[in-house]
């Protein structure tokens, strides 16, 4: 029994909670699954939102996010190093935040952190039109290494030539890495003076073994860890709570998990920072004060509109060039719902139902990222209140609830877009991604690049002479250069990783994990359907290569038809599903840093654009400098047989060959889904509930029509609210550049026959 | 399917995949598309909400005895440039989607161009597919409705009939056709209880008089089979097709339906007792 078992706010906290083996020890899992109710009605119970709500949101949209839309950034402390204790309380509207706290003083205002880099927190302010504290710039130019600079100080030449040639872009080695989830709920449930107590316990757990940099290593980052939690306790204080003791109210419980949440964004600038998956876990809470007459249904949806609030106006200071790989100024407080427990329990509460509601109370936007695991055995009143929110929102997306759960257990959360991980027992390495394509086109050229025609890669022959491509010619020669590519590539990332743990550590969401913990490195690739096509072209039509002067293949002539991957023929799909596995298989033969499960994903969160821009022109016709499509998805326009059948094809990918997930994002107009409202939401869940049952990870589902975003392009004042899913992500329409704007709109508008 | 192509020294084998290089699929004989053993197909697609309830397999058969004004799919009128199928091969297709018909409350159409102009394939298919229970959908003009046997019917579980116009002489001016086999075929759909939903199309300035979809809604309302009536807006996405095929267009210049003229035509069908989503 927990330490605290005596003191009366623990006996008040827990009561009328079910016991089990949380009470022995940190296990949140087994809290929610000995205490959940599932919900398996409809949404007829739901409230509006409250005065409070209405009063809070408008200030918000008045006095910040209307400025905020004019000029990019609000606002920038700069003198100010951003730490979880770094600022005093601020408030949106003090009388009304139901749930407060703030990232610094101001709603909006973005704090400096430089622990990842100076030189892109130097950038980033300039963009802004702010200039750094002098004292600070000397502090991290002079006195304090940066990650960006461990980084720099380690990498290999050919490193440094894959960066500089595009075949790798977006690393994170000037930026935070994210795809770390704490445990926000441990707060809530267990206090902090018991999380410290377990720390100190895990720490000298073994003391008694003699020195190695691991066993060190362990005992430093343990003590940063409980550093930080004492930092964390500091910060309820100032907000007026006292985090060292259990929550004892919906209302704390929420507030406390908020606050931790809030402490790692306080500290951290990964580029996701996800939530987690809380819904089952407040519901508890709720039906306890519910049940105790404490609480009312607008009372509950009043706590969840606050947090949800909160959860939209995370900022971080970023610059423009990174705005390219991740645009619209996302950060992914993904907030991961529903899906099975291991007994077979549907996790679907009321308070999942909550959850979709803001959307309705407080209008569509981007965050949280709601995130629901889909399974076609969920209540149907829950299905149909999804697909229904999906149509008129178009702001959540679909993952696999059954491919999750078999590898990742029923606490799994997705961080970022598609990336699974139990929380607080598991975080991954982020890799961004490869270009694959490109990849394609330095195989037929020997390492030459297409655009510049300098020699990146030695060692690599050519194809040679002036006749039509030969598959297994091309398929060896791609082969082997992936072995270059992935190699460089996984290099980068044990590099990065290496030195984001010594000078960027997240303190604050590590010390809400367990203290041993599984590490997953998350490499990734792009341009998954350009190579797929044009692999096809080369084995079904005939392929001619056009060079240059220099005997440069630059182009390429295709001849006769061939089939397309996305539309559910086994011909192209197969050559999809062969450069995932071959990707997979090169990544799983390197030896990786702190000896992290080697995964890949499919996705390319908005880096489809700078991609396509730095890649040149392709045997299945895509043109040189466009955009990929995004994450697995089929290129542009030529998955021609339904969105199923293109949920079919990507579904064909295995799993086991990209536990990262596989991204796959589609957009069906309304009137594709049905004459009325009532037959849109079960063709939608239909559609779900097939792609599903097909072997499909995800869905990230726009309902839109195609007029809508050409209008918003022209008239972004009149859609300052419009979101779109883009990949793994949803956006403010209107934030994203004109060609992400038009990327966009170029893509499949599935709109049946 | 083929065996695996051979590649030397490699890490990676490539997977079996259908390859129609070394193993070129026989060619249909005559006789194969007179006993329904092939036919000419112009597309497949899995569309949701247009032909039919859920999502659906719906195969386009080459081939129409009509010439309509509005048509968005020219390209299915004739049968040369139509891919030569296998009856066994798009079998194939609907057994891998019968979950999904399943999950998504759909199943297998038939449309076209006019699918009772290969009347043996057509009945083939929905045998089939009937003996697998997925649900079953004839998109039709009605103009061959008497090529399609009892056989036939019994095998379809819902008729779209497309009731172009309301008298012979509008009829003949939309389609080049007479109305009169239309009309019978619906009587005989009436007269064996079949669901039919009639779909209508609305053309601004050639079928969206009054007097017209008053004629066509008192028609349908004549049959109490028929469960629902879609009224589609015509559109101009078939436009660049016309050009392509070099045909002349009569409807370049004619104005995409609006939604208000939809509603009044929802109103007059409507009026007539007849069950009129959107």
């Amino acid at each position: 029994m927990i330490a605290t078992e005596t003191k009366p706010t623990v006996q008040s906290a827990y009561r009328g909670f079910k016991d089990g083996v949380w009470r022995e020890a940190i296990d949140v899992r087994d809290f929610i699954q000995q205490n959940y109710t599932p919900y398996e009605g409809n949404a007829d119970f739901l409230s509006g939102p409250t005065p409070k709500t209405l009063s809070v949101w408008h200030t918000l949209e008045n006095d910040y996010l209307s400025v905020e839309r004019k000029q990019r950034v609000y606002d920038v402390d700069t003198h100010t190093p951003a730490d979880i204790d770094a600022f005093k309380p601020g408030y949106i509207n003090a009388d009304d935040d139901v749930i407060v706290g703030l990232q610094t003083d101001v709603p909006l205002k973005r704090a400096m952190m430089p622990n990842g880099g100076w030189r892109m927190v130097e950038t980033a302010l300039q963009e802004a039109g702010k200039e750094a504290d002098p004292e600070v710039k000397k502090i991290f130019t002079r006195y304090r290494k940066t990650h960006n600079d461990g980084v720099f100080d380690i990498y290999t030449p050919r490193i440094r030539a894959a960066r500089s040639s595009h075949i790798i872009t977006g690393l994170p080695d000037a930026y935070g890495r994210g795809r770390i989830i704490g445990d926000y709920r441990r707060v809530a449930l267990y206090g902090i003076d018991h999380l410290i107590a377990e720390k100190k316990r895990d720490k000298d757990r073994y003391i008694d073994q003699p020195f190695s940099e691991h066993w060190a290593r362990y005992r430093e980052e343990i003590s940063e860890q409980i550093k930080a939690l004492k930092k964390l306790v500091a910060l309820g204080q100032s907000y007026g709570f006292d985090l060292t003791q259990p929550a004892v109210t919906a209302h704390e419980a929420v507030q406390w998990t908020y606050l931790a949440y809030l402490a790692s964004v306080k500290s951290q600038d990964g580029a996701a920072m996800s939530f987690g998956r809380l819904s089952a876990f407040f519901d508890i809470y709720f039906e306890r004060d519910l049940k105790e007459g404490t609480l009312t249904e607008d009372g509950a949806q009043e706590i969840i509109d606050a947090l949800v609030t909160k959860l939209r106006i995370v900022r971080f200071l970023r610059t423009e060039a990174y705005d390219q790989i991740f645009s619209g100024d996302p950060y992914w407080a993904t907030w991961s719902d529903a899906g099975f427990g291991d007994d077979g329990r549907p996790m679907v509460t009321k308070t999942s139902f909550r959850l979709l509601q803001t959307l309705r109370n407080l209008g569509p936007a981007p965050e949280p990222n709601i995130t629901i695991f889909w399974n076609k055995n969920l209540p149907l009143g829950y299905r149909e209140f999804c697909a229904a929110i999906s149509i008129e929102t178009s702001a959540i997306q679909y993952e696999s609830d059954e491919h999750i759960r078999s590898h990742w257990g029923d606490d799994a959360a997705i961080a970022c877009c598609v990336s699974p991980m139990k929380v607080g027992k598991q975080m991954q390495l982020f890799g961004a991604r490869v270009n694959a394509a490109k990849s394609l086109l330095y195989a037929i050229n020997g390492g030459r690049d297409e655009v510049t025609g300098k020699q990146i890669v030695t060692g690599y022959e050519p194809i040679k002479g002036d006749g039509p491509l030969n598959f297994e010619e091309v398929w060896q020669k791609y082969d082997d250069m992936l072995t270059w590519v992935v190699g460089t590539y996984v290099e980068a990332l044990n590099i990065i990783h290496y030195c984001h743990d010594r000078y960027a550590y997240e303190a604050v969401e590590m010390a809400l994990h367990d203290s041993e913990i599984t590490r997953t490195m998350g490499c990734g690739i792009a341009g998954l359907s350009i190579v797929a096509d044009s692999l096809s072209a080369i084995r079904y039509a005939k392929v001619t290569p056009i060079r240059d002067e220099t005997g440069l293949v630059v182009d390429y002539k295709t001849e006769g038809s061939y089939p397309i991957y996305g539309n559910d023929d086994d011909r192209a799909d197969e050559l999809a599903k062969l450069v995932v596995r071959t990707v997979m298989d090169k990544i799983r033969a390197i030896k990786l840093y702190r000896d992290a499960i080697p995964t890949q994903s499919i996705l390319t969160i908005t880096s489809n654009v700078v991609y396509g821009k730095a890649t040149g022109a392709f045997p299945s016709g895509h043109e040189a400098g466009t955009p990929f499509s995004p994450g697995a998805n089929p290129e542009n326009g030529r998955d021609t047989h339904g969105m199923l059948a293109s949920m079919f094809s990507v579904g064909k990918i295995s799993y086991d060959d990209a536990l990262d997930g596989i991204s796959l994002t589609n957009t069906i107009t309304p009137q594709a889904l049905g004459q009325n409202k009532p037959e849109r939401v079960s063709n939608l869940v239909g559609i779900l509930d097939a792609g599903m049952q097909e072997g499909l990870y995800h869905a990230n589902i726009n309902v839109l029509n195609k007029e809508t975003l050409e209008d918003a392009v022209d008239h972004p004042e009149k859609y300052p609210n419009l979101t779109v899913r883009v990949s793994g992500y949803a956006v403010n329409f209107v934030k994203l550049t004109r060609e992400q704007q038009l990327d966009v709109i170029s893509r499949t508008f599935h709109k049946g026959a | 399917m083929t065996a695996c192509l051979h590649l030397p020294n490699h890490s990676t084998a490539i997977p079996p995949v259908p390859d129609p290089l070394s193993a070129p699929p026989a060619k249909p004989e005559p006789r194969d598309f007179r006993e329904g053993r092939a036919g000419f197909l112009h597309s497949w697609d899995m569309v949701t909400a247009v032909n039919g309830p859920g999502t659906r397999l719906t195969y386009f058969l080459a081939g129409c005895p009509l010439r309509c004004q509005y048509c968005h799919n020219p390209d299915t009128f004739g049968q040369d440039q139509a891919e030569q199928v296998w009856a066994e091969d798009l079998i194939r297709r609907i057994r891998r989607y019968q979950s999904s018909f399943n999950l998504t409350g759909g199943g297998l159409t038939l449309s076209g161009g006019e699918p009772l102009l290969q009347p043996a394939f057509t009945a083939g298919l929905f045998r089939e597919a009937h003996r697998l229970g997925v649900h079953t959908c004839l998109d039709t003009s009605g103009f061959l409705g008497a090529l399609a046997d009892d056989q036939m019917l019994a095998d379809i579980d819902l008729v779209l009939l497309d009731l172009k116009a309301g008298d012979e002489s509008l009829y003949r001016q939309v389609t080049t056709q007479t109305l009169a086999p239309t009309l019978a075929f619906g009587n005989r759909l009436a007269a064996l209880h079949k669901p039919v939903w009639i779909r209508f199309v609305l053309v601004p300035g050639l079928t969206d008089h009054p007097d017209n979809i008053r004629a066509v809604a008192l028609k349908a309302a004549a049959w109490p089979n028929v469960a629902r009536v879609d009224v589609l807006p015509f559109h101009q996405m078939g436009r660049h097709k016309w050009a392509e095929l070099g045909l002349p267009y009569q409807l370049a210049d004619t104005p995409e339906a609006t939604r208000e003229q939809v509603e009044q035509a929802v109103a007059i069908f409507r009026s007539q007792g007849l069950n009129c989503p959107g």
